[in-house]
């Protein structure tokens, strides 16, 4: 026989099919087939259209494209007789879906089909419509198939259920129809259609209301006995599957009873004692009567409550998390998840079973027991939880290593009970996994650090210790570079050190160390180049003796390709080389940042739990804060601040040149409040540094004076104050950016006593709220210089905090001013607060003094703002 | 509901696939792809779940073949896993010692023991007994 004719049988063609070595020969074969096949369906031949057909399936299961074949199912599934019948039917579904518009030309053959009373065509059409068919067909046919639910032959009327389940999904409004024919199948004694009427009820339920309370009232007690009757049914070899009678029959009707008491108190009580029995019955070493448990306590989760019920349920799924087979554990994990939300006590109990799962080596075993880890997470157990994920991230997998991170930073951030813990912990997870840890979680971390002054020391001595084991982890070495060059000199003083720590001998070239290797460290990337020139620059000043050093790091970096770095390494290379006064001041203390406004521009932030050891939050000047990722990551960080000190420069600050943003806020006991916002921007006039700042942070926490920044309102001559006495040098005054000559400091000379003439003292301003008095005292043999003693009195019956004095006077005239003796203003004249002034004058005997000046203060709660000009100076001065 | 039945072998050469949701034929490529790939390199070790888009996927492997079915997130796997095995067996016993060539060349016989077993992708008779002897009527009618 040809084999290639029309004539071939099916067996052969894909026997010859088979025998091809290569894809084209197949093609080659294929081709020949349909080409032959296309010849017997346009000669219309009756004959051989079953056999054709096959091939044609055989051929469309290969790959290939079948459509010409259509129309032969139509026409088969047209014939007379069950073998036509059969095939056509069969290539119908194969070949066809519901979006074809050729399957409505079927409807009216299954039409004449599902009326006919041979039980096996009717069962082929409903085949076929309770697999494909669409909308249209469904309410077409629907009387058809309704009626058929009452058929003779048990197999007609299973298949006619599972077609209704087709019908009203597709048409739900039909469901209606269908609620009494599918009431009566609940009464069926054939499995098969027991089975079949259980799922139809299941879906109408899901779709109609109607249904669902006709159902709950009607039908549950007869369920309840039908469950009842199976589970203790004795031996049936049928339908016995590894010891249990029909095992999918007890889940579709425990599945019926969860859409049937979901809701509903009633029903739920009902169904409970069957519930409990099956729970505790049901054998559990094969797969099948694990389904049934399986079943059943989603059954139980999701009914009204039945407090012991809901206990064995979550027992049940305990026993399943110790069961070796991964499946059950898997389940038992998704379960679990779910009934944390109803009662997370019960499943507390199981914690540590499911902190072993999260080190399963099944991938999605360990991502479903680490959720749950997480929604297990309350302030009682976050510490040992934590110390297990911490340590299993040390083994875990690369790619789980992403997950684990992102989950313990979260859980650390949100219920960590203290700081020092908190830092602990981010510690250990940036060494472990820094390389995962996403941006917002590091920055997290240097805020908590700036908020928590008593663990500067101790947290830089960790870091440092971190580093030289784990300088691979990229974080971790920025983290690390920005505490070094921070709180260097906490780093080699060993100060501010606690109980639990060991002394350790880092020097100055050590730490430096650090800095280097990692700028040099050609994985190292832009962000943390950038920061160790930073972190350079602060040391630079931190530790004189290293300058040279730190200086030839930085030239290193002259030449870099990268514009950011470049750019840096110059501007710093200069302040190192050519205006050291000003350095300190520049690198000195970062202020705290402010964790709440830092934390709500997080997009999703995690709410700062962690809170501040301080008192509140400092204040923001003008609301010019800029957040932590700014602060770290843009050029120069110019605090003016140490953390405690509220010792201040001048707020002004190098605006233009370095392009910053002030952080200006400080915080100190008593919250001063920093005027320095007030920058001209066009005045590159600089605040004074205080301390050095190499002098330790408790050196710092000197008295709470305010500092003012005078405004230079004129030019040039901002006179910036000089901090607490202990400070031996002072900054420079004023001076232009580029013109940092700088003026020689000016020493703060305690008040002279009064030599020389006396001058009678002035009220300098006075208005409803305020009255300023100077006394004037001249220092012996200096003419040009004029003490003034001013004293701040409060006329207004509020207290004033967060006073501010400020002073400007003209070109002529040179101003320096001392901290005021205090903030706080009391009411109506019970107090007072003293500042002193010193006025150079260079015109002394041609210009006597003039000058303006600016008082702001709190009263109410409200900011109060008051200026004046000061003209009535003795003459002479 | 069961959304596809898929069987494939070691290479990836569907057996047999059924769907009981509407899909282009591409589509349908594309998903037998995905699914072979999928299990045929997971450990057995592991489960025998994977998530596969919004749905999930259970599978078995027996011998050469890979038994896939496609189920709502909401099913219940364990009882998916049994009725794959109680398929199996069905198989067996129609063909006596099924092996994948009695499914290649009989590929239209085993769609007509499919459509007995499941229907509007749900299970349609639990009892290997009934269905066999259901095959053997059809066969009669032949």
């Amino acid at each position: 026989m040809n084999p290639f004719s029309s004539g071939t049988r099916l067996r052969d063609m894909i026997r010859a099919i088979r025998a091809c070595k290569t894809a084209a020969e197949e093609r080659a074969v294929v081709r020949k087939e349909c080409a032959s096949i296309r010849a017997a369906i346009s000669e219309d031949d009756p004959d051989y259209r079953h056999r054709n057909l096959a091939k044609l399936m055989f051929i469309h299961m290969l790959g290939y494209p079948t459509h010409f074949g259509q129309m032969e199912c139509l026409k088969l599934i047209a014939s007379p007789g069950f073998p036509e019948k059969r095939i056509g039917y069969l290539g119908l579904m194969l070949l066809l879906d519901e979006r074809q518009e050729v399957l409505m030309l079927v409807t009216n053959s299954i039409k004449q089909d599902l009326n006919q009373t041979n039980q096996y065509i009717v069962g082929l059409a409903l085949c076929a419509l309770g697999n494909i068919c669409s909308a249209e067909m469904a309410r077409d046919l629907a009387p058809e198939v309704e009626r058929l639910l009452q058929f003779r032959d048990p197999n007609v009327r299973k298949k006619a259920a599972l077609c209704t389940i087709r019908i009203i999904k597709k048409v739900p409004d039909l469901a209606e129809n269908f609620i009494n024919p599918a009431a009566a199948l609940l009464k069926e004694k054939h499995h098969g259609v027991l089975l079949t009427g259980v799922q139809l009820c299941t879906e109408i339920c899901k779709v109609s209301t109607e249904a669902l309370e006709y159902l709950r009232k009607k039908c549950i007690t007869g369920l309840v006995k039908v469950l009842r009757d199976l589970t203790n049914s004795p031996y049936a070899p049928e339908y016995d599957i590894s010891g249990i009678t029909d095992p999918f029959l007890h889940i579709r009707l425990l599945k019926l009873f969860h859409v049937l008491g979901h809701g509903d108190a009633d029903a739920s009580d009902t169904m409970s004692d069957i519930l409990a029995q099956v729970a505790t019955k049901t054998e559990t070493n094969k797969n099948a009567g694990n389904a049934i448990l399986y079943e059943c306590v989603a059954t139980i989760l999701s009914i009204e409550d039945n407090g012991g019920l809901r206990v064995l349920a979550v027992n049940i799924l305990g026993r399943f998390l110790s069961s070796r087979d991964n499946n059950i554990r898997y389940v038992a994990l998704n379960m679990l998840m779910k009934a944390i939300a109803l009662d997370s006590q019960a499943v507390q109990r199981h914690r540590a079973t499911i902190l072993e799962c999260v080190k399963d080596p099944d991938a999605s075993i360990r991502k479903r027991a680490l959720e749950l880890v997480y929604l297990l997470v309350n302030e009682s157990n976050v510490k040992p939880l934590t110390k297990e994920l911490v340590d299993y991230l040390e083994v875990s997998e690369a790619e789980f290593k992403g997950d684990l991170t992102a989950k313990i930073c979260s859980i650390v951030e949100k219920f960590s009970p203290e700081k020092i813990w908190y830092i602990d912990q981010m510690v250990k997870v940036l060494t472990q996994a820094g390389n995962y840890v996403k941006d917002e979680v590091w920055h997290a971390l240097i805020i908590v650090i700036t908020n928590a002054p008593n663990l500067h020391g101790y947290t830089v001595r960790a870091l440092y210790k971190a580093v030289q084991t784990a300088g691979g982890q990229e974080t971790l070495v920025r983290v690390a570079v920005w505490c070094i060059g921070e709180y260097g000199e906490m780093l080699v003083g060993n100060s501010g050190m606690l109980d639990v720590e060991e002394r350790i001998n880092v020097t100055e070239a050590d730490a430096v160390d650090v800095i280097e290797t990692a700028i040099r460290c050609h994985s190292s990337d832009l962000t943390t180049r950038a920061m160790c020139l930073i972190a350079l620059l602060k040391l630079s000043s931190r530790y004189p003796s290293c300058t040279k050093r730190i200086n030839d790091i930085i030239l290193q970096q002259k030449g870099s390709l990268v514009l950011e770095l470049q750019q840096r390494a110059i501007e710093f290379n200069s302040i190192i080389e050519r205006h050291e006064k000003i350095r300190s001041a520049l690198v000195e203390r970062m202020p705290v940042l402010d964790e709440a406004t830092y934390s709500g521009r997080r997009a999703g932030s995690v709410p700062a739990a962690v809170s501040t050891s301080q008192g509140a939050l400092p204040k923001i000047p003008n609301g010019v804060v800029k957040p932590a990722s700014a602060a770290l990551v843009d050029l120069l960080d110019l605090s003016s601040d140490a953390d405690q000190a509220p010792s201040s420069s001048g707020g002004d600050y190098l605006q233009d040149l370095l392009g910053v943003d002030l952080a200006p806020a400080s915080q100190g006991t008593n919250q001063t409040d920093k005027r320095g916002a007030d920058v001209l921007l066009d005045l590159l006039s600089i605040g004074a540094p205080p301390a050095q700042s190499s002098s330790s942070m408790l050196d710092m926490l000197s008295s709470g004076q305010d500092n003012k920044s005078a405004v230079g309102m004129l030019d040039n001559l901002a006179s910036p104050s000089a901090p607490s006495a202990q400070a031996s040098s002072p900054g420079a005054s004023s001076s232009m950016m580029d013109l940092l000559d700088g003026f020689g400091p000016s020493p703060s000379v305690p008040v002279a006593e009064t030599n020389g003439p006396t001058y009678p003292s002035i009220v300098a301003f006075e208005s409803n709220s305020l009255k300023i008095t100077y006394k004037f005292s001249k220092e012996p043999g200096n003419p040009q210089t004029t003490i003034i003693e001013a004293q701040f009195v409060n006329k207004s019956p509020d207290i004033y905090s967060n006073f501010v004095f400020q002073a400007a006077v003209p070109k002529f005239l040179q101003l320096h001013m001392d901290p005021a003796s205090g903030n706080i203003l009391p009411e109506s004249g019970n107090g007072s607060i003293t500042q002193k002034l010193r006025v150079s004058n260079s015109q002394h005997g041609k210009k006597s003094l003039v000058m303006r000046m600016r008082i702001s203060y709190k009263a109410n709660d409200k900011d109060v703002l008051e200026e004046g000009q000061v003209n009535n100076f003795p003459r002479g001065l | 509901m069961i959304r596809f039945i898929i069987l494939q072998n070691r290479q990836g050469k569907t057996r047999l696939a059924k769907y009981y949701i509407p899909l282009e034929e591409s589509e349908k490529h594309k998903v037998e792809y995905e699914v072979h790939r999928l299990v045929v390199n997971r450990d057995p070790k592991f489960t025998n779940f994977v998530e596969f888009r919004n749905h999930k996927v259970i599978y078995r492997r027996y011998a050469g073949l890979f038994f896939s079915l496609c189920v709502d997130i909401t099913d219940n796997e364990l009882a998916y896993l049994e009725s794959i095995h109680l398929f199996v067996e069905i198989l067996d016993h129609f063909f006596s010692n099924v092996c994948e060539l009695d499914l290649v060349f009989n590929f239209h016989k085993v769609y007509l023991i499919l459509d007995e077993f499941i229907l509007a992708g749900e299970l349609q008779e639990t009892s290997k007994k009934a269905i066999i002897e259901r095959m053997g009527e059809l066969e009669k009618q032949e």
